[in-house]
């Protein structure tokens, strides 16, 4: 301990400040401390931010929505009068994108999550496919629907329908999923792959029957996760092309189709006050569906750590 | 059947391995193609946008598009404006008011999470920051709209109902939980010692923190700045519903601006025909947005490569 320390420690000014370059040890121990109580209530106060506006948000939606959500609002379209509006079309479109995307993006990510840990080299070309993953991660979304319009939409005519959405859906969350399976796969001990190879089992028999399980709930968590996000994701699906209104459900995948989001924001944007009350009820719904699928992913992911257990 | 399959059991057998075989070498093939999804994505991104960035720069000349202080695209004939000055200060606006209300509350929140929370609030309190971050942009949007603005007017009355200050706010408060569980993350990596040994110089907690700590992990802690504000730049939603679609170069936070995506948004949105210049200038806007945030996303790349502490 130097000098002016112990000198702080004992409560008193150090008598030769000129020779002190540090500014604190200038500085008395009980304005120290108080300094650091004062910071500890402003960080305090900086995290309780987040938690206050979330409050606000909710009470916000519940205040707007509440009294506007029934069962006519969820089984009825869309209408130029407010109080005989409903959501149906974007729930099922909604429904549809996610039934559509779930499984390509499942497939894709979980398919380039296994190249990536299982098969590839540490060469230049694993590590440009990295470096792909993580910068397309940082893509705007709205940047992924001019890619949908463009190839989706007007190069492979699929025209606005829930299957160009879907597409253009995987593509966006995609580097999700594959982080989040990479993760999973990674954390397999190699014990496990060695005492399977061990056994005779082929490369391809030991990831299908030992690392995949072993992994699985991070991969489906991972998935969910992301899905929750593409449920929620607004510009690209009006990039794509589905704004119009809508009114009836689709029937299959090559139909026309609209989502909750883009509902919220039209609703949003009307004049009349009684659509953003609209707005705040199919908001209370998109909530419900993200809790849901939060839901779900916990209990998916306890399901299977029980098996493995 | 039984001497059937005893007669043929070794056909059988080397039929089956061959079949495995061609299974187990079919397989990396397959997933290489499942990996290279992701290459033709970003080869599919930037070709597009810039095949039809040329033909847009063929109606409107590049130095026109880039020194422009007019963007009146989605007028009639002879008065379009293909200046794109105006939206890109509309979008900076935005972000650096976001970058103001987000870094503070931010940074504050990860020095708060990973230095002083007491473990039992640090549970509750991040499970929150990830739900405000898994909420959809347009609720925020919504939140803005008719939360914030009402809000924010009651203070300012002049103030129309779309301005910058709204959209700059919520936008903050959007990336909020990025900046913080991102520099959290860097905090929280900084090892144990280097923190015991300024405890054990008589430091107090805050000057652990901001004189140990936050230094040690400095270069995350701006590459999570760099990316939150490269979100905000992308952002869309909100900035749509809350900011207006006036394109104007102005720093007034109170007015109503346009930011990049709020106007590709409106274009996509309007009636407006395939091929025409003003369906091109989406894509010469989005690859203008392109550009912005994959320059800040490689600057955030590199930061934590380039300045990172190995301990």
């Amino acid at each position: 301990m130097s000098a002016e320390e112990v000198l702080i420690h004992q409560n008193k000014r150090p008598k030769a400040p000129a020779l002190l370059t540090d500014h604190d040890g200038d500085r008395r121990i009980g304005t120290r401390k108080m300094l650091n109580q004062i910071a500890h209530g402003l960080f305090l106060l900086a995290t309780l931010v987040g938690v206050v506006v979330l409050a606000v948000l909710l009470l916000d939606i519940f205040k707007m929505g509440w009294k506007w959500l029934n069962l006519d609002f969820l089984n009825s379209f869309a209408s130029r009068f407010p109080a005989q509006s409903g959501i149906k079309a974007p729930l099922w479109g909604s429904l549809w994108l996610i039934a559509v995307t779930a499984p390509l993006t499942f497939i894709f990510g979980v398919g380039t999550a296994i190249y990536l840990e299982e098969y590839a080299k540490k060469n230049w070309f694993s590590r440009l496919i990295q470096l792909n993953i993580s910068n397309l991660a940082g893509v705007p979304s709205i940047v992924f629907g001019i890619l949908g319009l463009t190839l989706f939409v007007r190069q492979m005519k699929l025209g606005q329908s829930v299957l160009a959405g879907a597409l253009t859906m995987t593509l966006l969350i995609l580097p999700i999923v594959i982080v989040a399976a990479r993760e999973a796969i990674s954390s397999v001990p190699s014990s496990l792959r060695q005492a399977s190879l061990a056994m005779g089992a082929t490369r391809w028999q030991t990831i299908y029957k030992v690392v995949l399980p072993y992994s699985m709930p991070g991969i489906l968590t991972g998935t969910i996760l992301a899905l929750s996000r593409a449920i929620g994701e607004t510009a690209p699906l009006i990039m794509v092309g589905a704004v119009t209104f809508i009114y009836f459900t689709p029937g299959n995948v090559f139909d026309a189709f609209t989502v909750l989001p883009i509902q919220i924001y039209t609703w949003t944007g009307m004049p009349k006050a009684e659509f953003q009350n609209l707005a705040g009820a199919g908001i209370i719904v998109l909530l419900a569906i993200l809790l849901t699928m939060n839901a779900l992913a916990i209990i998916l992911r306890n399901k299977y750590q029980r098996r493995n257990g | 059947m039984k001497s059937a399959a005893g007669s043929v059991g070794m056909n059988r057998f080397r039929k089956k391995r061959t079949w495995r075989n061609t299974w187990e070498g079919m397989i990396p093939k397959l997933l290489l193609l499942c990996a290279l999804i992701s290459i033709l994505t970003t080869l599919g991104i930037v070709f597009t946008l810039i095949v039809e960035t040329a033909s847009f720069f063929q109606d409107v000349p590049f130095v026109q598009f880039i020194t422009g202080t007019e963007w009146t695209a989605l007028f009639h004939g002879s008065q379009q404006q293909f200046g794109v000055l105006p939206l890109i200060t509309g979008t900076l606006l935005v972000t650096m008011g976001a970058a103001m209300v987000a870094i503070p509350i931010g940074l504050a929140s990860a020095i708060y999470l990973s230095e002083y929370a007491p473990d039992g609030l640090r549970r509750v309190l991040k499970p929150i920051l990830e739900i405000l971050a898994g909420i959809p942009t347009v609720v925020y949007g919504f939140f803005a709209f008719t939360f914030v603005t009402p809000l924010l007017r009651n203070f300012l009355p002049e103030m129309g109902v779309f301005n910058a200050l709204s959209a700059s706010i919520v936008v903050g408060i959007m990336i909020i939980p990025m900046i913080a569980s991102l520099s959290e993350d860097a905090m929280s990596s900084v090892p144990r010692g280097i923190r015991e040994a300024a405890y054990a110089m008589g430091s107090t907690k805050l000057e652990v923190s901001l004189k140990v700590v936050v230094p040690a992990a400095l270069s995350g802690i701006i590459a999570s700045f760099v990316l939150g504000l490269s979100r905000a730049i992308g952002e869309t939603m909100i900035v749509t519903l809350a900011a207006g679609a006036t394109p104007k170069m102005t720093f007034d936070p109170t007015e109503s601006i346009q930011t990049m995506t709020a106007y590709m948004v409106q274009a996509a949105m309007g009636d407006i025909s395939f091929g025409s210049t003003v369906y091109k200038s989406i894509y010469a806007v989005g690859m203008t947005l392109f550009v912005f945030t994959l320059v800040m996303n490689l600057l955030a790349q590199y930061i934590s490569r380039r300045f990172k502490e190995e301990y």
